[in-house]
């Protein structure tokens, strides 16, 4: 789906790195020591990363740089990690947090 | 306790760090990104004379000389909160809490969303998001984008992802609706492109930029202007055509485009699909200072500079004791800008730490800003030396102010 840029032609060829393993909601995934989750995780062909916490529709990321958190995961059990600027590491666990109860919501339907 | 803290390891940081610690002081830089360089990393373009402004090279230089220098740069942290307390700055950053005399806040800018039915799409991000990914993390973005927004920013990027072999389909202007403004008129997107026509000589050239110097003439080149756009690095620049939605279930799939009249009114019945895997929103830059905001220090909103900045002088110093800016949270402008105020707010702090600076070196350092500015191959708002007038007015207002309450 999308690919790495190996060569380019003004900044040269992609330095060799070394490859870690991860997973991502229980699949497991290839990334280059030292990139951010969000990049590895694009690199594979993932582009969503989770589901609106209260919509449930599908997000990915959008600034890359750390500011709107619409890349928001949970990592190693830590909940609302960046992953645009979380570097990946060997053995890593990310996962999406998924959708929420909205128990006001749910019960404003019925009673409200 | 430390001389100083700097927060943000971009081009005007890591400058400050570097003069900093040249007069001796002990610096402190924090940074949220995992690398130092801050929007410098992303950079690269041809300047005139055909030598390359690699932001990845430049950074890496800066990191070198501060290594050299011992800096202590922690990456990774993100500063949540600043306080001043008796005369000492307090900086949280996640669970920590470190202390200083002085605060030099660069923390650079942000980009402004547009605002587009679908833009939650995953494969739906900022201009900058696929600058990052394609030139530091060489992952391509997608196979064929659409970037919606005209500017500055948006076609310096196109080129970037034209080089790294990424196919661009169209750069077209976000529909007109309450939020969009002027970013969606064609007339007033034309009017800004002319002040940088030296950046996109071939769409100019073809337009008869000379020509379009008197307002008879820019109504006639949008009216006129071609419906499926002019080429620039062979990617087509839509400045009548709108993006009314991105496309997509799971993911995007596509954008629909529409024929827009000059002043951006959507003709009905010209909607057409066309395909891509990822959409660039480029609403442009603004100074990213929500940590000034916290100290109470005084903002005036200047558009030429990009939107609410917080009061500082020429040596880069704000009216509260040991609060410093430098960067683009003083207003938007090129990296080397950035850099020369990074070395200015160090000399004033040096020197209101009671470093030997002479006035000379220090006035000479503010000179050197102007230089840079007006040798600037980008220039992101073409009244940038204007807004500069508009803040120093406000700085000696509030001056003068204090100066009578100090009588």
């Amino acid at each position: 789906m999308t690919e790495r840029i190996l060569e380019h032609p003004v900044l040269g060829s992609l330095e060799a790195g070394k490859t870690v393993t991860f997973t991502f909601n229980g699949l497991e995934y290839e990334g280059r020591e030292g990139e951010p989750i969000a990049a590895a995780l694009l690199a594979a062909g993932v582009r969503t990363l989770r589901h609106h916490e209260e919509s449930g529709k599908p997000r990915g990321i959008y600034c890359n740089i750390g500011h709107c958190f619409e890349c928001r995961v949970e990592v190693d059990g830590i909940q609302g990690v960046r992953a645009c600027l979380t570097p990946v590491r060997d053995g890593m666990a990310v996962r999406e947090s998924g959708v929420l109860p909205s128990p006001v919501r749910d019960w404003r339907k019925n009673n409200a | 306790m430390r001389d100083l803290i700097i927060i943000g390891s971009g081009p005007a940081g890591l400058t400050a760090a570097i003069t900093a610690a040249e007069h001796g002081l002990d610096v402190l830089v924090l940074d949220e990104y995992h690398k130092p360089g801050g929007r410098l990393l992303g950079q690269l373009y041809e300047e005139p004379g055909g030598t390359w402004w690699n932001g990845i090279e430049e950074s890496r230089k800066l990191a070198e000389r501060a290594g050299v220098l011992g800096l202590d740069i922690r990456l990774g942290k993100s500063v949540h909160n600043i306080e001043q307390v008796n005369s000492s700055w307090l900086v949280h950053a996640d669970c920590e809490t470190f202390e200083a005399k002085s605060l030099l806040l660069a923390t650079g800018a942000a980009e402004a969303p547009v605002a587009i039915p679908g833009w939650t799409l995953p494969g739906v991000m900022s201009v900058g998001a696929a600058q990052v990914m394609t030139n530091v993390h060489r992952v391509k973005p997608g196979k064929r984008g659409v970037i919606i927004g005209v500017n500055v920013l948006s076609s310096a990027i196109a080129m970037e992802l034209k080089i790294a072999d990424i196919e661009v389909a169209a750069i077209a202007l976000p529909k007109t609706n309450q939020v969009n403004g002027s970013a969606s008129n064609p007339t007033e997107v034309m009017n800004a492109l002319l002040h940088v026509s030296h950046m996109a000589p071939s769409l100019f050239v073809k337009m008869g930029s000379k020509l379009m110097k008197n307002d008879f003439m820019k109504k006639m080149g949008i009216t006129f202007y071609p419906k499926n756009g002019v080429r620039m690095w062979d990617i087509p620049v839509m400045l009548r055509k709108a993006v009314i939605r991105i496309e997509g279930t799971d993911q995007v799939e596509g954008v629909t485009l529409a024929t827009v009249t000059a002043d951006g009114k959507v003709i009905p019945g010209t909607e057409e699909v066309i395909g891509c895997d990822f959409v660039c929103i480029a609403g442009g830059l603004y100074p990213l200072a929500e940590l000034a905001a916290l100290t109470g220090c005084p903002f005036y909103h200047i558009n030429e500079l990009g939107g609410f900045v917080p009061l500082h002088s020429q040596d880069m110093r704000t009216p509260l004791d040991g609060l410093y800016v430098a960067g683009n949270i003083t207003g938007i402008e090129g990296a080397k800008v950035a850099m020369s105020q990074g070395k200015t707010a160090a000399l004033s702090i040096a020197k209101d730490l009671g470093q030997d600076i002479a006035d000379t070196s220090l006035s000479e350092a503010v000179r050197q800003i102007s230089s840079t500015r007006t040798d600037a191959h980008i220039q992101f708002h073409p009244e940038v030396d204007a807004g500069r007038r508009k803040l120093q007015e406000y700085w000696d207002l509030h001056d003068a102010e204090k100066r009578k309450v100090m009588v």
